[in-house]
């Protein structure tokens, strides 16, 4: 009886090893099921969990933050500005007190991001982006709009006809709170039937352009119109 | 650096064994490290750039398996492939041992626990390549296997950090062990302590290298599968006169864990 490994023995770690392979591929396989039906137990359990813990398990439910550049430096409500320029006839700067004090509008839509979590029935609350371009006068050439963050990196695009839709908004209020800093406030864009990338966060300017000019994902490869469900290859059920 | 080796040293691990485990140790941390990044909320408000993050952690993800495919070229350490892959009846008493707490836990170079480990974190690492690889590039199946690779990646990426962190929690507690896979050689005593069933190939010890004509430890001899293991004469106990330990019975394990 020695050690050598030429003296046979059962091959166990090959075994295991082949084992743990079959179980991935199962899980590969079973996957789309199995997160289904582990995504509603869990966010049952995080719902009723007070340490919180629960979050961090994946497929638990919620919103995940992203951010494309370093710590993100909060504004405060009263030095936050949103500034309207490029084709327009009126140029012009918001503050936050400016914006609540128009019209506001509350829709409720799922959630969905292209990376595949999704938080239902969410509810956002703000101006209309409409409202905003016809108070600027979009000049005629415009066929787009840009947006810029104050984050410093992120950008993103629609064009005129989507940026005029109802459920396009500059939200102030997300869950029917204030939008937190995590989330993108004070102020942030919201385009319901879109992934969620589109919605961009930090928003601190809005440019009408006369072509459209690709924002940060979409330099990186992900789809310029990005309707949930029917772009990126995904097949998600719509949100807007 | 050659392993300090004489009357109380023994070799275990050579040059490139410990190269092997240094770079994969470095590529594993990098791995969890980053993708605690894109994962924990407090962290990725804390880090951010998701972009460079995200490559960062696919390239280490990528180049994880690549210093032990070099390694291989190592004689010495395919021979402790073998080792690890080959479970003899000492490995069973040893999870015997552990199960219900007992004391007499024999092993050879490596114990019944190690060579778990190794099988386990093997699969493990090509079921995160592969399933890594199903959302880096997304047009290489269709959604729903994206989907699947997504949950096994999340789920099997908590599994990794737990088993990972028993690694290092075993290490943490056995200073000799961490000396070995250090310096590249370990206390005599330890080693007849610890693994009494391990016989360093004579003449070898200097390098750790066995000779050239060896027998290639491959593991895939076509009757190993088959082989009877109960057929071992002298399962579990231990050999006389070439073990390690030349100043203590091999067979007195230790107690103490």
């Amino acid at each position: 009886m020695n050690d050598n490994p030429d003296t046979r023995g059962t091959p166990v770690g090959r075994r295991v090893m082949l084992g743990v392979i079959a179980l991935g591929a199962a899980g590969v396989a079973a996957g789309p099921t199995l997160s289904k039906s582990l995504d509603s137990v869990l966010s049952g359990l995080s719902k009723q969990d007070p340490t919180g813990l629960t979050g961090l398990l994946p497929d638990a439910g919620g919103f995940r933050y992203y951010s494309v550049t370093g710590p993100v430096k909060p504004v405060a409500a009263a030095d936050y500005r949103l500034t309207v320029d490029g084709l327009v006839d009126r140029p012009a700067g918001y503050g936050l007190a400016d914006l609540q004090a128009l019209p506001q509008h509350r829709i409720v839509h799922d959630v969905q991001c292209v990376t595949g979590w999704r938080v239902p029935a969410t509810p956002f609350e703000g101006v209309r982006l409409a409202d905003l371009l016809d108070a600027a006068g979009v000049r005629p050439g415009a066929t787009a709009v840009h947006f810029s963050c104050f984050d410093g990196s992120y950008t993103e695009s629609l064009t005129l006809d989507q940026a005029r839709r109802d459920d396009v908004l500059v939200a102030l209020k997300m869950q029917d709170q204030p939008v937190s800093h995590d989330h993108g406030g004070p102020v942030r864009l919201y385009v319901a039937p879109m992934y969620f990338y589109k919605s961009a966060k930090w928003l601190s300017g809005i440019t009408v352009t006369p072509t459209v000019q690709r924002g940060y994902w979409e330099q990186n490869g992900y789809d310029v119109d990005a309707w949930v469900g029917r772009s990126n290859g995904r097949d998600d059920a719509p949100t807007g | 650096m050659r392993p300090p080796v004489d009357g109380t040293r023994l070799a275990r691990f050579t040059r490139a064994e410990r190269w092997v485990h240094r770079c994969t140790a470095g590529l594993v941390l990098l791995c969890v490290a980053t993708a605690a990044c894109l994962y924990l909320p407090q962290l990725a408000v804390l880090v951010g750039r998701r972009r460079l993050v995200t490559t960062v952690h696919e390239w280490a993800g990528l180049l994880l398996p690549v210093p032990l495919l070099l390694g291989l070229g190592s004689r010495a350490l395919r021979r402790d492939l073998g080792r690890l892959n080959r479970f003899a009846p000492y490995d069973r008493e040893w999870l015997r041992a552990v199960l219900w707490r007992g004391y007499h836990r024999p092993a050879g170079k490596f114990n019944a626990g190690q060579k778990l480990y190794a099988g386990w974190i093997a699969g493990a690492v090509v079921v995160m390549l592969g399933s890594g690889l199903l959302m880096w590039f997304t047009g290489l199946a269709p959604l729903a296997w994206r989907t699947g690779a997504t949950f096994v990646h999340d789920w099997l990426a908590l599994a990794v950090g737990v088993v990972v962190l028993g690694h290092l929690w075993m290490a943490m507690r056995d200073p000799e062990a961490r000396r070995g896979m250090r310096t590249g050689s370990v206390d005599r005593r330890w080693a007849a302590r610890e693994h009494p069933h391990w016989q360093p190939a004579e003449g070898a010890e200097p390098t750790g290298e066995e000779p050239a004509d060896d027998v290639e430890p491959t593991g895939e001899q076509p009757t190993g599968d088959a082989e009877p293991t109960a057929a071992e004469p002298t399962g579990g106990q231990p050999v006389e006169g070439d073990g390690p330990a030349g100043d203590g019975q091999p067979s007195r394990s230790r107690s103490s864990r």
